[in-house]
């Protein structure tokens, strides 16, 4: 039973972290629980439907259909979050010297919250998929043995719960002036991450070939599955044996967020930031 | 003035990512050794294989448990389902000589294999 609760919780330690960041990402926002629990239900169905054709996703596009799948959830998740980043970067000064309109001034641009609600239901939806299957597998392995696996494998997801409610109390407890700059920082690496593992799996399916050589090798001083590797392994893109190119593709998402965010940020009169003018009137005047 | 800059460069950095992911359709030059394992009663059999080293590798698992697995090995860099009563296929590139362990993710404790390149 032991073993049960290890292995879902090993699985479900990314999606917890991405959806307790989101969370304090998101704090103030109206609108956000609706958001972002649309987000969580998709990525459960799809976790479900995903892990019911397991066979016929691997069979696909020359057997490289699971791989292919992952590195497009995941670059879609990388785009999602630097447009978040790039979003905030650009309206979050307006906003911030109005500090009790956030809510209502991201509420006006429901788009970044969307973006974060999709990345929460992409982190779901991945993990999800093999918590599913193996789930399914112990429901298929008829006797006590197997209810008592059971029993771990809820109680691994509920420790999973715990691990998102806990990073998100966790990044409330910063001072609110701190919070913005804490979370975009983290949703950045987040990014960075999403897109050296989405080169993980393009290198798997042997679509990317070049820039093959390790960058190193830690897998003996901190291994990426053991529990403190996935922690990091989501938070700052951890691997325990990186290749160049997931090292590039690692430092060019950095590099692209942290500059388009610097240029966008800084809106001259003669190209007004693009909130309706309704909006606008309505910050003002509180 | 300022926005239309930026905007360029979004579309600038959008293109050469495109163009560099292009620029990455692989060519192997040699020809894929094609072996077989399956799984039974969350076992590898074989549990060892004797792979050619420096040569691309196709790999089929089949899976004859109705139950799903997960096979994984850090060293050959691979994480892919295989769903009950099935198969999957993984392109493993050239190995240098030296044994490579893999494993069932779903059943650590009995699905171990090892491929030994030589």
């Amino acid at each position: 039973m032991i073993g049960a609760v290890i292995i879902v919780f090993r699985e479900v330690i990314e999606a917890g972290l991405i959806v307790g960041i989101v969370l304090a990402a998101t704090h103030g926002v109206s609108g956000r629980t609706r958001w972002i629990g649309l987000g969580i239900g998709g990525g459960i169905g799809g976790a479900a439907l995903l892990a019911a054709f397991a066979g016929t996703v691997s069979d696909a596009i020359g057997g490289a259909g699971q791989e292919l799948f992952n590195a497009s959830v995941l670059g879609i998740a990388v785009v999602m979050l630097a447009w978040h980043n790039i979003w905030m970067a650009r309206h979050g000064r307006e906003m911030a010297s109005h500090a009790r309109a956030v809510g209502q001034a991201i509420t006006s641009g429901t788009k970044p919250l969307s973006a974060l609600a999709f990345v929460a239901g992409i982190a779901v939806l991945r993990e999800g998929s093999e918590i599913v299957l193996f789930l399914y597998g112990l429901m298929l392995s008829s006797g006590s043995p197997g209810s008592s696996l059971l029993a771990g494998g809820v109680i691994g997801l509920v420790l999973g719960c715990g691990l998102s409610v806990v990073t998100y109390l966790g990044l409330l407890t910063i001072p609110p002036r701190y919070l913005f700059g804490v979370t975009s920082a983290l949703i950045t690496f987040l990014a960075a991450g999403m897109a050296a593992q989405c080169v993980y799996y393009l290198e798997q399916a042997n679509i990317v070939t070049i820039l093959s050589a390790r960058l190193w090798n830690t897998s003996e001083i901190l291994s990426e599955k053991s529990v403190m590797g996935r922690v990091l392994h989501t938070l700052v893109g951890y691997s325990d044996q990186p290749t160049a190119m997931q090292g590039l593709a690692y430092i060019f998402t950095l590099a692209a967020i942290f500059v388009l965010g610097k240029i966008l940020s800084s809106p001259s009169p003669s190209c007004p930031p693009p909130v309706p003018e309704s909006h606008r009137h309505r910050l003002v005047n509180e | 003035m300022r926005c239309r800059h930026a905007g360029d460069i979004i579309k600038l950095t959008v293109l050469s990512a495109l163009t560099l992911g292009l620029a990455q359709i692989p060519v192997n030059a040699l020809e894929a050794v094609t072996l077989r394992i399956s799984i039974k009663d969350h076992r590898f059999q074989p549990s060892e294989l004797k792979v050619p080293a420096n040569r691309p590798i196709t790999l089929a698992v089949r899976n004859l448990d109705p139950t799903p697995e997960e096979f994984e090995s850090r060293t050959l860099r691979v994480e892919k389902v295989v769903a009950g009563n099935s198969e999957i296929t993984i392109q493993l590139r050239p190995l240098s000589p030296g044994r490579y362990r893999f494993y069932g993710d779903f059943n650590e404790a009995t699905a171990q294999g090892a491929l030994i390149a030589e």
